[in-house]
């Protein structure tokens, strides 16, 4: 394994959506700027891009505003999000869109060239090759891109980022990246509970399973302020295949049980959460399993949603094909999915400020890895990639010349032997073994799908001892070769997320979120309980720390911020 | 395992430095041994096609694992720039093709 230092002026961690579109802009707004990218796969098909998709979740059609858009996110996260991150994120989403347009996407349009609207928020595309889009753009602005290589963890000097330690599995190179400025865009968490499926079919699952948290993990360990890990994301998918259902819903599709009744109507307040929970709960009560009943399908229409879901999800168009159901009466079984620690669905993430820097200097986050806004989505991480790359340019323009002549050789030497000392070792575990006992722990004592998605003190704190014990045990991990340790070092970041997870999990004592964070012994929930939980990891102690931060409203940030928020989006262009 | 390479389709992509399914698999799942690929890590594999699109010799085939039901239809993807043909194929030798694009 050869050690190889270099230098770039911005790191860019994560080549996916809001990583490509952070090193993209960082590029447009200073050209003489050396941006690197590192991506663990290939930026041409990595991360929840991979397979395409078919819409933009988050788009301000004719009549919605960012007010209103901070208005429907609010709502349907029961009141608790960061509205200032939100706003400034419905600020940027028509803009983004547009530009994405520029290099390429193909959006659909209606016979006057309006783009064509599937619910007020969101509008349909043709977006198998989005991440090619991307990857394609971002090698026309000059963005140096390192392919297969994996970071580690954060470089951190006198109390900054300054870099990360990285590993291309395919060199056999262990990297050094000295950086003025890092963005961390890595992605949300799948893995840490048990999957649906098991067998060779363990990874069909909704989030790639290839995002395992290293963003996470690396801030975690760094000491960064973290948030609302608690917020799990359960989507709510078409069974075997973990098809999204999105296209079946806005194609007329209802929410029936057994009995073919259609159960939503039993509740009065329905927001993404609630279908899920509403279909857990008939499971639960003995009136499922629950289908997504699109009625009769014609033709037509049938090879229209077939078209479509190619461009996103081949799997279940050939489940269909495979099993020659004739699709004329369409009625998919629909289940909750594994809880996936994402800030781009829920909230889960680092905790940021407006210009996406995160609480360790140096460092900024965007995308599903980063806190505060759920709901964002594609665009939503282009907004934040933006928003941070152009922070970023600033702040680096700031440091002296002469900062990258670190004196770092200590850190280099312990981070090189702690891969080194896993690749030597004669014998010990192998990952995969140790992955299946953290997802057992996980799914059994902190509300796996299997239990409803249900929390208890009791059984949290029992994980809270198991999961020890298996960090313990993580010591004894062993690779035979880079691409081992690399299993290796992904389950190590989903240990890191499991723990803070359930510090938070067993803190907010309430239920805010149906299903997402379901507390059995504390079932209401209760006003004085909106507020973030966030938390930090002592460096010194390793212990992690809760902090409570009080929720604000857009009016209340705008009070206190130092310069008026209209400032702030004409600087940044939104 | 979802993906299958038929070994004797694959030519190892000699243009190439590494093979086109090994360099573009968001897992890192694919290895060429000598000059053929093989999947590495069957279990791990996400189904999305990613390689089984950017194989030149269509040497790549998608199928559903037994264990969500799968009776062996092989999906194999054509691309050029302007459309994608999805050609399903069945045990019993029958066939279904998607255009898109
Ligand atoms: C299956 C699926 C379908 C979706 N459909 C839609 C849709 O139709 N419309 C919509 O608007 N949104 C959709 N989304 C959401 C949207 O894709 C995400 O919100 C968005 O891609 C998040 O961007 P990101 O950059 O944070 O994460 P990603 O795009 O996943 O990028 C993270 C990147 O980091 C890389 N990485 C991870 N760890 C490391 C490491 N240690 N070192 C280096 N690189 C690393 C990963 O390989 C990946 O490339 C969908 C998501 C999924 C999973
Ligand atoms: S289908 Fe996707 S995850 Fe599976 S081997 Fe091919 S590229 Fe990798
Ligand atoms: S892309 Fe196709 S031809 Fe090239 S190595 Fe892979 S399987 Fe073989």
């Amino acid at each position: 394994m050869e050690k190889k230092i270099i230098k770039t002026d911005l790191l860019v961690i994560g080549g996916g959506a809001a990583g490509c579109y952070a090193a993209v802009t960082a590029r447009r707004e200073d050209p003489e700027l050396k941006v690197t990218v590192i991506e663990k796969a290939h930026i041409e098909r990595s991360g929840c891009l991979a397979a395409g998709i078919n819409a933009i979740n988050a788009y301000l059609n004719p009549g919605e505003t960012p007010e209103s858009y901070l208005h429907y996110v609010k709502n349907d996260s029961y009141g608790l999000v960061r509205d200032d991150l939100v706003y400034s994120i419905g600020r940027g989403l028509n803009k983004v869109t547009r530009e994405v347009e520029d290099w390429g996407l193909k959006i659909l349009k209606d016979e006057n060239g309006n783009y064509l609207k599937r619910s007020s928020r969101s509008i349909k595309i043709e977006g198998e090759n989005f991440k090619e889009i991307l990857a394609a753009k971002v090698e026309r602005s000059g963005v140096q891109v390192l392919n297969k290589t994996a970071a580690l963890n954060y470089i951190k000097k006198d109390g900054r980022i300054c870099g990360a330690f990285a590993l291309n599995i395919k060199e056999d190179k262990f990297y050094v990246i000295k950086a003025k400025a890092v963005i961390c865009a890595t992605g949300g968490a799948a893995g840490i509970y048990e999957p649906n499926n098991s067998g060779q079919a363990k990874h069909k699952m909704w989030y790639p399973p290839f995002n395992t948290g290293a963003g996470y993990a690396m801030g975690i360990r760094a000491g960064a302020e973290m948030t609302t890990f608690e917020m799990r994301f359960v989507a709510l998918r078409v069974k075997d295949v973990i098809a999204p259902t999105g296209s079946f819903a806005f194609a007329g599709g209802q929410q029936v049980n057994e009995q073919g009744e259609e159960y939503l109507k039993k509740y009065s307040r329905i927001t993404t959460a609630m279908r899920l929970y509403a279909t857990v709960r008939e499971n639960k009560e003995g009136r499922g399993p629950c289908y997504l009943d699109l009625g009769h399908l014609e033709a037509e229409k049938k090879e229209k949603l077939a078209q479509s879901l190619l461009g996103m999800c081949p799997g279940i168009v050939l489940k269909w094909e495979d099993s020659q159901s004739d699709l004329s009466e369409l009625k998919v079984e629909i289940e909750g999915t594994e809880p996936y620690i994402v800030g781009g669905h829920c909230q889960s993430g680092y905790w940021i400020d407006l210009d996406r820097s995160t609480s360790l200097p140096g460092l900024f986050a965007a995308g599903d890895v980063a806190g505060g806004s759920p709901k964002k989505y594609v665009t939503g991480a282009f907004v934040e990639g933006e928003i941070a790359a152009k922070s970023a340019v600033k702040e680096i323009a700031e440091l002296p010349q002469n900062f990258l002549n670190l004196n770092i050789s200590e850190l280099i030497t312990n981070e090189y032997q702690r891969v080194k000392s896993v690749l030597d070792k004669p014998e010990g575990i192998e990952a995969v073994r140790l992955e299946e006992k953290l997802q057992q722990i996980m799914e059994n004592y902190a509300g796996g799908r299997t239990q409803y998605y249900e929390l208890e003190a009791s059984k949290l704190k029992q994980a809270r001892s198991k999961l020890k014990e298996l960090k313990n045990e993580s010591k004894m991990l062993k690779a035979e070769s880079l691409r081992d340790f690399l299993a290796v070092q992904e389950l190590l970041e989903r240990i890191d997320v499991a723990e803070v997870l359930l510090e938070h999990l067993l803190y907010r004592e309430e239920t805010r979120w149906p299903a997402y964070q379901s507390r059995v012994d504390f079932s209401e929930r209760k006003k004085e309980w909106r507020k973030f939980v966030n938390s930090r990891q002592n460096p010194a102690s390793g212990e992690i720390e809760i902090i409570e931060r009080e929720y604000k409203s857009l009016e209340e940030y705008a009070a206190f911020a130092s310069r008026s928020q209209e400032d702030f989006y004409l600087e940044y262009n939104l | 395992m979802a993906i299958k390479i038929d070994q004797s389709i694959c030519d190892g992509c000699p243009d190439y430095q590494e093979g086109r399914c090994e360099r573009i698999c968001p897992g890192n799942l694919i290895e060429k041994e000598g000059e053929k690929a093989e999947m590495k890590r069957p279990a791990e594999c996400w189904d999305c096609a990613a390689c089984v699109k950017a194989c030149p010799r269509n040497a790549i085939s998608l199928y559903l694992p037994e264990e969500v039901g799968g009776r062996g239809t092989k999906l194999k993807v054509q691309q050029n720039k302007k459309r994608s043909l999805w050609i399903f194929d069945r045990e019993d030798g029958s066939r279904k093709v998607y255009k898109t694009g």
